[in-house]
């Protein structure tokens, strides 16, 4: 089978996978990063999101092979590994989840999100968030988390990045 | 015919039932003893000894101290640097029973919640007692036994205290993980515990509980307690499992329900990339344990789903299902006539009421789908079957998602022989169940694959695998009948379920309970059903019978009032009677008075009766099941082209005091959610026994900018906490059918709305 290098949270790893195994079973299976959800495989729920040089992708529906040498970030590299991402902080302090499953892959499509717009809106969130499925329903509190986090945002030494839209 | 008060579907025996439930721990705790209770509590002069107790050390004159930690009892453990780990007994599945019942503990124990670490305990009911969840039960069911755990460790700490402040210990109190005096003279529970452990057990009956006006952990609002490990992908569910030397396994099953395997294509899929080795297995004949299959095992998940898709299998489906969702419903629809064939319910005179000519009679006919348990995680398991050498018995380690661990362990002992001390099971969070992790075909299909490797299997089903395979919520038909009399009082009820059989019983979630409202307070009344044999399989799905039932019943109850040219709101109190608890004690029945008190409420806080503008509309439902009353009013606007907006829905429920608020606030947000996104598109139908639905391409769910704002309210009154997993999703869909109509004209009664030309 062929080799791989996947740079995943600034750590490269070679991976000898199937040419056609998305990035999701590499990262689970192969280098051992459970963090990122498998729910749908075809891209539909969002639960296995994770960045692909800073934009959100379902990685489910992509293959390891096409994003090899770029940069992935999955959950387990979003904080910096001395606090929590601020993100991480408003889920835990606005008790977002329920049975949790979906909520790594809510909190990628949010960082995503704040790294692109620092205050959004709730119109700006439901966008940006539409590609995520929560069963059991705790939308009104991932949207106020991300509020919550935006606000963290600003209060933190974060450098704002201008809003886009 | 079944005469059974409750009308009771007698497949629902399978199931642990609501009934089946509360009869069984009745009948456990009429039993508890002082000799269960410490059995229960593990507790043998002194506890369980972890720690190595050092001598004569710093705290008081002759005050021990320790190292590492004890247990205090079965569920609570402390350590010599303060920490109290909690065992939570029961699975979690994102109902929050791991925080909310810790908290009980906690607070009866006096301790600081931030001290407080809680750990799955292990399978093990003859130390932890019930450890299975469902019916919303586990909270009512597991209430006393976690104050008991932690008031009796209280006590051994002021005894300790005591002790160790030569003070009498009933000046002394146990708060934020210290006994203090009112002097101000304390010892904190790290101090005392090395002396605490050793004191004697409390009797049960001698314990002394907390008033709720001294609660200051209970009624608060914490987050789960996993919601670290959650955020940071650590969330430890059955399908993140990796243990050394693991294969991965799939198990390709009969497209229509009951085939039997006759011959599959190994040869080729074992030659495919990543797949190790490929099986064809029988099956013993029950679905909800093993099914004839072909297991596959490779060195991911990807290669195994990849080779299943490569299998050619070969099935005997002469006695597979063959059910069309067409035909039932060209059959229910034909036989919509008032009255069916088995009796569940029948009092007083309804035939001379519907034949009164100054009675208004009305009727109509509705209908609901079949739909899926879409837990985001999908049927997983991880076991490792390990032969036993040398004569020593075999053992088995599972890694276990599920809802109800010990009927595992039955199934273990039934189908593989194994014994409850032969199993090592891990108990594991789950990505959601909502009812559907109560069978244990996936556990025995992992099984198999490792008796047959050697070696740990984690088998993953995929989307589409758990999609075909769920046992799904039933759906049918029914016709309603009710007759107002020239007051505009409903004066007799009735109502026929189209429903589904297998095997000559009814499925679990067919049908209505005769128990229930509005039969028990009717004086005229008649419950029929009609039931069609159909072979797709069925399970509990959150809120079984009252999903469906609430839909129906709550949406007549609207129909009726507006016939009468009622108010909703008062038509619907009357039919509820004068406040009384219909059978006191049984918290299986509906209290009138409660039920009148979250309506009263709920129309309160919606301003129920104000001007609402065009196109805009309020419904109200009320339903009472799973020991709670609950009320909903739903706001909805809708345009032209059938576009539905649901602004908001205002929810009160009575469940008694709530232990966890936020945990509370959050089900009822989430099940109103469930239930508009289920009442909106889903539907599950089958066609020569194929399950048509394969993916959320084809199933569509809510997403965020459809959900509405939601405002929760509770009674809470004094009646002993019930839970709320299920009890706030019946009334959602009756609440927004009844605000479609307030909003249009336009009546609904038939599910999904997407079929009926709405749109979100």
């Amino acid at each position: 089978m062929p080799r791989y290098q996947l740079k995943v949270n600034s750590e490269q790893h070679e991976v000898e996978i199937q040419s056609d195994m998305p990035l999701l079973w590499a990262l689970r299976d192969v280098i051992g990063l459970t963090g990122t959800k498998y729910g749908c495989g075809i891209g539909q729920c969002g639960a296995c999101t994770v960045h692909i040089n800073g934009i959100p992708v379902r990685s489910c529906s992509v293959t390891a092979a096409d994003v090899a040498g770029q940069d992935i970030k999955t959950i387990e590299g979003l904080s910096d590994g001395s606090a929590f991402h601020p993100l991480q902080q408003a889920w835990i302090d606005e008790d977002v989840a329920q049975c949790g499953y979906c909520q790594v892959g809510q909190i990628m499509s949010a960082a995503a999100l704040l790294d692109s717009n620092s205050d959004p809106s709730d119109d700006d969130i439901d966008r940006a968030m539409a590609g995520n499925y929560c069963r059991c329903g705790t939308y009104i509190r991932i949207r106020k988390a991300i509020h919550t986090a935006a606000s963290f945002y600003e209060a933190s030494v974060q450098p704002m990045v201008e809003k886009q839209s | 015919m079944n005469n059974d008060k409750r009308g009771l579907p007698e497949s629902a025996d399978h199931w642990s039932s609501f009934d089946e439930i509360v009869r069984a721990v009745r009948k456990k705790s009429r039993t508890i003893n002082r000799r269960s209770f410490l059995k229960l509590s593990g507790l043998t002069g002194g506890g369980f000894v972890l720690a190595s107790v050092l001598p004569g050390t710093v705290i008081g004159a002759d005050t021990p101290t320790l190292v590492g930690s004890v247990e205090m009892n079965a569920y609570v453990q402390v350590s010599a640097d303060g920490t109290i780990t909690i065992y939570s007994g029961s699975p979690e599945m994102g109902q929050g029973i791991k925080t909310s019942l810790p908290m009980i503990v906690a607070e009866e124990m006096g301790a600081d919640w931030d001290d407080v670490v809680v750990e799955q305990s292990p399978l093990n009911t003859d130390r932890f007692g019930r450890q299975s969840t469902g019916g919303s039960y586990t909270l009512h069911l597991n209430f006393d036994l976690m104050r008991q755990m932690g008031a009796s460790a209280r006590e051994m700490f002021l005894d300790a205290g005591a002790i160790a402040m030569e003070l009498p210990k009933k000046e002394l109190k146990a708060q934020n993980s210290r006994v203090f005096h009112p002097s101000g003279q304390f010892r904190t529970f790290a101090e005392l515990v090395a002396i605490a452990y050793k004191q004697p057990v409390p009797e049960p009956e001698t314990l002394i509980y907390k008033g709720r006006e001294e609660y200051n952990i209970i009624g608060t609002s914490k987050s789960q307690v996993d919601s670290a490990e959650i955020v940071t992908g650590q969330g430890g569910y059955g399908i993140d499992t990796r243990v050394p030397d693991m294969l991965y396994g799939v198990y390709e099953k009969s497209p229509s329900v009951g085939g039997k395997i006759k011959s599959a294509n190994l040869e080729e899929i074992k030659k495919l990339p990543g797949v190790t080795d490929a099986y064809i297995i029988h099956g013993n004949g029950n679905v909800r344990e093993l099914s004839d299959g072909v297991g596959i095992v490779g060195s991911s998940t990807w290669a195994v789903f990849q080779a299943q898709k490569q299998l050619k299998t070969q099935w005997d489906e002469s006695a597979a299902s063959n059910d069309s969702w067409t035909q039932f419903a060209e059959q229910s629809q034909a036989i919509n006539s008032p009255t069916g064939q088995d009796m569940i319910v029948s009092k007083g005179d309804v035939d001379s009421a519907f034949a009164d000519d100054d009675n208004l009679v009305v009727s109509a006919f509705y209908e609901f789908p079949y739909v899926s348990h879409l837990c985001l995680e999908p049927m997983n398991c991880t076991a490792h079957y390990k032969p036993g050498k040398n004569g020593a018995a075999d053992r088995c380690e599972v890694w276990l998602p599920t809802q109800n661990g010990p009927r595992f362990q039955g199934v273990a002992k039934k189908v593989y022989g194994l014994s409850n001390e032969q199993l090592d099971i891990h108990i594991m969070r789950m990505g959601g169940s909502f009812g559907r992790r109560s069978s244990n075909e996936y556990v025995c299909e992992a099984i198999e694959l490792s008796k047959r490797t050697g070696g740990p299997v984690k088998l993953t089903w995929s989307r589409e695998d758990s999609m075909r395979n769920d046992f799904f919520r039933v759906g049918g038909f029914e016709k309603l009948k009710g007759a107002l009399n020239p007051q505009g009082e409903v004066v007799a009820w009735e109502e026929h379920c189209i429903g589904v059989q297998q095997d000559g019983k009814s499925v679990v979630g067919s049908g209505f309970r005769g128990g229930e409202f509005p039969f028990v307070t009717m004086d005229a009344c008649r419950g029929t059903r009609t039931m069609i044999e159909m072979n797709t399989l069925c399970g509990p799905w959150r809120a079984p019978w009252s999903n469906t039932h609430a839909f129906v019943s709550q949406s007549f109850i609207h129909e009726l009032a507006l016939a009468a040219k009622r108010d909703h709101v008062e038509f619907l109190i009357e039919m509820l009677g004068k406040p009384r608890w219909l059978e006191p004690g049984d918290i299986r029945s509906i209290n009138t008075g409660r039920a009148v008190d979250v309506i009263r409420l709920v129309a309160d806080k919606a301003g129920w009766g104000r001007e609402m503008p065009d196109g805009h509309g309020l419904g109200l439902a009320f339903y009472f099941c799973h020991a709670a009353h609950v009320a909903e009013i739903a706001e909805v606007s809708v345009d032209q082209n059938k576009k539905l907006v649901l602004h908001k829905v205002t929810a009160v429920a009575d469940v008694g005091p709530i232990i966890n608020m936020s945990g509370a606030i959050s089900q009822v947000q989430g099940a109103i959610i469930d239930g508009y996104s289920t009442m909106m598109g889903q539907k599950i139908t089958m066609e020569g026994g194929r399950i048509q639905q394969t993916n959320l391409d084809e199933y569509p769910v809510l997403r965020m900018g459809a959900a509405p704002e939601v405002d929760v309210h509770f009674i809470q009154s004094d009646y002993k906490p019930t839970g709320l997993g299920e009890p706030a999703l019946p009334p959602l869909a009756p609440a927004v059918c009844n605000a479609i109509f307030d909003a249009t004209g336009e009546r609904v009664r038939k599910m999904p709305l997407i079929e009926e030309g709405f749109s979100v």
